[in-house]
């Protein structure tokens, strides 16, 4: 009789506990849907913001980077002398390996009409390192820029990169608009 | 007159399209005359969102045949398999995020940092877990975590634990967690994600101290079952309070319990209470002195631990990437023109002013300052507490499972001889 009395007592307290535990999880939930967003949201890198540090060639979680070189090819003046394909110091302008910037050789050139040239990025062999963006965007129009690409890009909770990008230019955007190219996305229309 | 008009005309044409040319490019694109076709760049489609909320429907499929499997089937064999689908989906496929355990932070951010939205996806995955442990014990931890999973099917040779080491130890989960919502509130680091030992081996790719710490915690996990589960896992401590007052839970006997010892051995995780001996009974009356001892040291160790917190603030909110640039800027002026220093540099080019980056790294620190005073002072009752736990006496008739430690991963069920 008494152990039953002292059963039931227990019960009752595990029960309390049970609900008011349940009402806890309720309030949180509560509070946390307040900012409840139905759009689903990726991470990319605002071009304008972006100062070709070289870090999302390293910091990313996926080797090589899920960053890579975009070709916004509206941008692009097709020159013969292009800052994002040739090294500074190179002597010649031809697709010898040891005139090309690019590390990994990622950058196609090919030969248009006089005297244009063509630049088309190979996603698999680019490292997202930045290089021929810093080239073009001080010596050329700024059409190469770096984008992260969602075929890769695995949304990690927090970007590895995000964290560590100095000039904060990594931030989430809504999936249904998941890139910032350059032309159509400007400085001033953010989106 | 005529020709005044004219020059005027032109210098207005000149000068408006010098200004067209500035904001525009610096070498404007060419107009082929061979029919040179552009290309577009590629630009692939993410992941859709049907696929995330096929996720959550997932995890409610596998906690709900978890539960079932538990406490109804009481099948080890189903659990297994139920973990290796989950291992597999979760953990391989899903590369391991989003998971229950990251989602704390999310859902810290979200109530402290009203700007930053959280989905519906991930708020699920924290509460759904939380609501079926209220309920059936901690099955999610059996059948439907990726990072329990890839542990729980690495056990060789599990070694018991003395109970001192396992409690001691067992603080540094609600240390982890502790961090991981002071970091997460205060929008400095998601460190649970970061240092998730298992994400690297699931994603078959992680930076080599990561791997490193990955593979010794599966080595560690042959001997020592479950270790980052028993003495890390931060979303554990809320999972452990829920399942101590579930209605339901997994018991080792179908029936009474006969107390044949058959089952002592068979906790890889020491998570099964033995009944009180006599002697143990006797000692009773000298409990309840410790107890209110104990119990009135509780509002000391909060406030130690909350001017501990406080003390330590400084140097926590250091982990805080503007925290530490203002304060490099200021302790160090010289980085100004160290060229290496890419943070220094990309912050004086970017044109913001010393004093909003001051003021806002005063701001964070503030923050921490309050975040820290709560934080110890919570750390500071859950060793009090803890300590209360150890004077508490209470009578077990049977062999039980510890309703808040238990996984309920149905290895105990095959001991049992007694059927129905």
């Amino acid at each position: 009789m008494e152990n039953g009395r002292k059963n039931s007592r227990r019960d009752f307290i595990r029960k309390g506990t049970r609900i008011s535990l349940l009402i806890t999880l309720g309030a949180v939930g509560g509070i946390a849907s307040k900012h409840l967003t139905q759009e689903k949201y990726v991470w990319q890198i605002d071009p304008f913001k972006c100062t070709q540090c070289g870090r999302c060639a390293t910091s990313c979680v996926m080797t090589p980077s899920a960053v890579k070189c975009l070709h916004a090819f509206d941008l692009c003046g097709y020159c013969d002398l292009c800052g994002g394909y040739l090294k500074p110091d190179s002597n010649k302008r031809s697709t010898a390996a040891e005139n090309q910037l690019c590390p990994t050789a990622a950058i196609q050139r090919k030969y248009i009409e006089e005297p244009y040239f063509e630049y088309v990025i190979n996603e698999d062999l680019c490292i997202g390192c930045a290089k021929c963006v810093k080239g073009c965007t001080s010596f050329g129009n700024g059409s190469l820029h770096l984008q992260i690409n969602h075929k890769r890009c695995l949304n990690c909770n927090e970007c590895s990169i995000a964290r560590l990008c100095p000039s904060d230019a990594i931030a989430r955007v809504k999936a249904s608009t998941p890139y910032k190219v350059k032309g159509s996305f400007t400085k001033d229309n953010n989106g | 007159m005529n020709k005044w008009i004219r020059i005027s005309l032109i210098f207005t044409l000149l000068l408006y399209s010098l200004a067209g040319m500035s904001q525009k490019q610096r070498f404007p694109k060419p107009e082929f005359g061979t029919g040179y076709h552009q290309p577009t760049p590629v630009t692939p489609e993410p992941r859709a969102l049907a696929l995330e909320y096929t996720d959550v429907f997932v995890l409610l499929i596998v906690l709900s045949l978890a539960s079932w499997i538990a406490i109804r089937r009481r099948s080890r064999k189903e659990m297994l398999w139920l973990s290796v689908f989950t291992l597999i989906y979760f953990g391989f496929y899903r590369d391991g995020c989003i998971c229950a355990i990251g989602s704390i932070q999310n859902v810290a951010l979200t109530i402290f940092e009203p700007g930053y939205a959280i989905s519906i996806t991930t708020l699920l995955f924290f509460l759904l877990p939380l609501g079926f442990t209220l309920y059936f014990g901690r099955t999610f931890c059996a059948g439907a975590c990726p990072l329990g999973a890839i542990q729980d099917l690495l056990i060789v040779k599990p070694l018991s634990i003395p109970e001192w080491l396992r409690k001691t130890l067992g603080l540094l989960p609600y240390l982890y967690l502790t961090l991981a919502v002071l970091f997460a509130a205060t929008g400095t680091d998601f460190i649970i994600c970061r240092y998730d030992p298992f994400v690297g081996i699931f994603r078959m790719d992680a930076a080599f101290h990561m791997v490193v710490l990955g593979i010794a915690f599966l080595l560690m996990g042959m001997f020592v079952a479950r270790p980052y589960c028993r003495f890390l896992c931060p979303y554990g401590v809320i999972l452990n309070w829920m399942s101590r007052f579930s209605k339901w839970h997994l018991a080792i006997t179908p029936a009474a319990c006969i107390q044949c010892r058959l089952c002592s051995d068979s906790c890889p995780f020491d998570a099964i209470d033995f009944p009180t001996g006599e002697k143990e009974a006797k000692k009773r009356v000298w409990g309840v002195n410790r107890f209110l001892v104990y119990l009135l040291l509780i509002p000391a160790w909060i406030l130690i631990g909350g001017f501990a917190g406080s003390k330590a603030h400084t140097w926590i909110s250091k982990a805080n990437s503007k925290v530490y640039l203002a304060e490099l800027l200021i302790t160090k002026p010289e980085v100004r023109n160290d060229e290496k220093n890419l943070d220094v540099q990309a912050f004086l080019s970017s044109g913001k002013s010393m004093e909003i980056l001051v003021n806002e790294a005063k701001e964070i620190r503030r923050k921490f300052y309050l975040g820290s005073w709560i934080a110890g002072g919570f750390m500071g009752l859950v060793i009090g507490m803890t300590l209360l736990n150890q004077v508490i006496f209470r009578r077990k008739e049977d062999y039980q499972p510890n309703k808040g430690n238990c996984y309920s991963c149905a290895r105990c069920i095959s001991y049992c001889p007694v059927r129905n």
